[in-house]
C-alpha cells in the first residue's frame, strides 16, 4: 500500500475533528453541574437523574419509539414489496411512475413533503371525517411513506447483485412463484431487509419537521420536544440525552463492525 | 423469472398493488392538493383556503399567490440567498470530503472500514441533536469563545451564533458525510495504478489529478454535491437554530408563512417555486445515478 501524503493526512484529521468535536463537547458538557449550559460548575451526572424524572421526555420517547417501530415494520413490507416489483417483474404499465415515486422521498425536502402531507390530511378530513385527530397514526402514514423508499434502495441493490440460479433452479423444478419468493428469495435478502429496518427506525426516531407538520396539538414525539426546548438556547439536560443517544448509537454500531470483521476473519 | 411470476395472478397484483397505491394516495395526491391550494385565495375560515369550485360549481383558481412571490423582492432574496448558502456549503463539503474520501479509499482495508464506520457514525445520531452541538460550540459563552479569550485572542466574545456563518457551518457539518460517501464509492472503484502509472511517465501531481483522478472521479462529485444541495436548499432547523432571526431561507420563510401568517395558499407557493427551483439538480442527479449504474454492471 502507498503512503498517504502529508496534505491528504491533514485533511482527513481536520476532517474527523470536525466531526467529532461538537459530539465531543456535548458529552463533556452533560456532566456539567451549573444549570448554565455553558460555565462549567463541577463534575455531576445529576442531569442524567433528572432526564428519567421527566415525564415529558419519557411520554414523548415512548411515542417515538412506537411510531419509529410500526413505521419501519410497515416500510419494510413495503419496501421489500416496491424492490421487488421493479428488479424481478419485468416491465409493465406504469412502471416509470413508480420508480419515480418510489425515488423521489429520498431527495425532496422535508418542508414540501411535510407540507404536503399535512395538507392532504386536512383536505381527507374535510371529505371523510378521517383522521379525526393527528398524531400517531398521520406521522406513522408519513414516515412509512418516505423511509420506505431507503428500504427499497437497500434491498433493490442487494437483488439485482444476489445470484439469480437458485430462484431459476426452484421454479424449474416445479415451485410455485409465491413459494420462490418466500423461500427462496425472502431469506437471502433478509440481511438488506434489516438493515432497511434499522435504517427506517432511526430515520423516524429522528425526524422533527415532517413530524411537525402532520401532528396535532398533544402529540409531540421526540425530537419536537427537544426542538421546543433548544429553541430558546443550550440546556444541561438536553445535553445528558444527546450524550445518551451518541453512547447508544456508538456502542451499536461499534459492536456491529466488530461482529462483521470477526467474521470475514474466519471466512 | 418475469414471465413465471405473472402465471401467479394473484400474488403479482398483491406485491404490485400495495406500495403502488400506497405512494399514489400518501405521496402523489398530496402534491396534487399543495398544487390545488396554491392556486386558491387565502379567506378567513377553516380550513384558510378558497375552495376550487365556487357555489356555483365554476372553476375559481388565480395565480395571485405566484404573480406575489415574483413582485415581492422578499421572496426573490430568500431564494437567492437559499441557492448562495446551499451553494457555498456544497462547494466547502466538496472541498473538504475530497480530500477525505480520497484518503479513506487508499488506506489499509482494516483502517478504511473504522474510518468509514466513523463517517457514518454521526449519521445514526439525531440531526437535531448534531445542530443543537454547536449551539453549544459558538454561543457567546460557549467553547469556541472561552477558548479564544482564554487565549487572549479576542477581550469580548465574538458573535458567531446566529449570524449567516454559523448557518454556513451548520449546513457544512450537516451534510458532509452525504458528500464523503458518493465520492468515497467512486474513488474506491478507482484503479490508482493509473495515477501512479502517470506519474512514472512524468505528469506533475497535479496534471495526474485533473488528468485522472477528477474525470473518473466524476460520477461521484456529481452525486454528492447534488446530496448536499438539495436537501441543503429546503434546511428549516438549522437556519431556526443557528441563524439569527432575520435569517431568511426559504424552508423556514415557508414555515413561518404556514403557521405564523397562516396563509397556506402563500406556503404552497412558495413549496411548489422551490420543488420548481429544484428540477434541475434532481434531474441531473438520476441522469448521474442511471448513468453510474448502467458503468456498474
Amino acid at each position: 500500500m502507498r503512503k498517504q501524503s502529508r496534505f491528504i493526512l491533514s485533511v482527513l484529521a481536520f476532517g474527523y475533528a470536525f466531526l467529532y468535536i461538537p459530539l465531543l463537547s456535548v458529552i463533556v458538557y452533560s456532566f456539567n453541574d451549573s444549570r448554565l449550559a455553558t460555565v462549567w460548575g463541577g463534575f455531576s451526572t445529576r442531569w442524567y437523574g433528572e432526564l428519567f424524572r421527566n415525564e415529558q421526555i419519557l411520554d414523548a420517547t415512548f411515542l417515538s419509539f412506537r411510531i419509529a417501530a410500526t413505521s419501519a415494520t410497515l416500510a419494510t413490507v413495503f419496501g421489500t414489496m416496491a424492490a421487488l416489483m421493479l428488479v424481478r417483474f419485468g416491465r409493465f404499465r406504469g412502471r416509470t411512475l413508480f420508480s419515480g415515486m418510489i425515488t423521489a422521498p429520498l431527495i425532496i425536502p422535508e418542508v414540501i413533503t411535510g407540507l404536503s402531507l399535512l395538507l392532504f390530511f386536512v383536505t381527507i378530513q374535510q371529505w371523510f371525517g378521517w383522521p379525526s385527530q393527528r398524531g400517531f397514526s398521520t406521522i406513522t402514514i408519513a414516515h412509512t411513506t418516505f423511509s420506505m423508499a431507503y428500504v427499497a434502495v437497500i434491498v433493490r441493490s442487494r437483488l439485482s447483485a444476489m445470484d439469480q440460479s437458485l430462484e431459476e433452479v426452484a421454479m424449474d423444478l416445479g415451485c410455485r412463484p409465491a413459494r420462490v419468493i418466500f423461500d427462496i428469495t425472502l431469506p437471502l435478502i433478509a440481511p438488506a431487509m434489516v438493515a432497511g429496518w434499522l435504517l427506517a427506525f432511526t430515520l423516524s426516531l429522528d425526524d422533527l419537521v415532517i413530524a411537525s407538520f402532520v401532528s396535532g396539538p398533544g402529540a409531540n414525539t421526540l425530537p419536537m420536544y427537544i426542538f421546543s426546548k433548544v429553541k430558546l438556547g443550550v440546556t444541561p439536560d438536553v445535553n445528558a440525552l444527546a450524550s445518551l443517544f451518541i453512547l447508544v448509537v456508538t456502542v451499536t454500531l461499534f459492536a456491529a463492525w466488530f461482529l462483521t470483521n470477526q467474521r470475514e476473519k474466519k471466512s | 423469472m418475469a414471465s413465471l411470476i405473472q402465471k401467479d395472478r394473484l400474488w403479482w397484483h398483491i406485491t404490485v398493488l400495495v406500495p403502488y397505491l400506497w405512494l399514489l394516495l400518501f405521496f402523489l395526491l398530496p402534491f396534487g392538493i399543495i398544487l390545488k391550494i396554491s392556486l386558491a385565495e387565502p379567506i378567513l375560515a377553516q380550513p384558510p383556503f378558497s375552495p376550487t369550485f365556487d357555489d356555483t360549481g365554476t372553476l375559481s383558481i388565480t395565480a395571485d399567490n405566484f404573480a406575489f412571490l415574483f413582485s415581492d423582492k422578499l421572496y426573490a432574496l430568500t431564494y437567492l440567498k437559499s441557492v448562495i448558502m446551499a451553494a457555498a456549503a456544497t462547494i466547502c463539503c466538496l472541498l473538504l470530503g475530497f480530500p477525505i474520501a480520497y484518503g479513506i479509499a487508499r488506506s489499509q482495508p482494516r483502517t478504511r472500514s473504522l474510518l468509514l464506520l466513523l463517517i457514518v457514525l454521526p449519521f445514526w445520531i439525531s440531526f437535531l441533536l448534531r445542530v443543537y452541538a454547536w449551539m453549544g460550540l459558538l454561543g457567546n459563552y460557549g467553547v469556541i469563545n472561552n477558548f479564544l479569550m482564554w487565549l487572549g485572542i479576542t477581550e469580548q466574545p465574538m458573535q458567531i451564533l446566529y449570524t449567516d456563518f454559523a448557518i454556513f457551518l451548520g449546513l457544512t457539518y450537516s451534510y458532509l458525510p452525504f458528500m464523503i460517501l458518493p465520492l468515497y464509492a467512486t474513488l474506491e472503484r478507482m484503479d490508482l495504478d493509473l495515477v501512479d502509472a502517470a506519474m512514472d511517465l512524468g505528469a506533475s501531481r497535479t496534471t495526474a489529478f485533473w488528468d485522472i483522478t477528477w474525470p473518473l472521479a466524476r460520477a461521484g462529485v456529481i452525486a454528492g454535491c447534488m446530496l448536499v444541495f438539495i436537501p441543503a436548499m429546503g434546511e428549516y432547523v438549522i437556519p431556526f437554530l443557528l441563524g439569527g432571526p432575520d435569517a431568511l431561507l426559504i424552508g423556514r420563510v415557508l414555515f413561518d408563512e404556514f403557521y405564523v401568517n397562516r396563509d397556506w395558499p402563500l406556503a404552497s407557493a412558495v413549496a411548489i417555486m422551490l420543488l420548481l427551483l429544484l428540477v434541475v439538480p434532481i434531474v441531473i442527479l438520476q441522469k448521474n445515478q442511471a448513468r453510474d449504474a448502467e458503468q456498474a454492471t
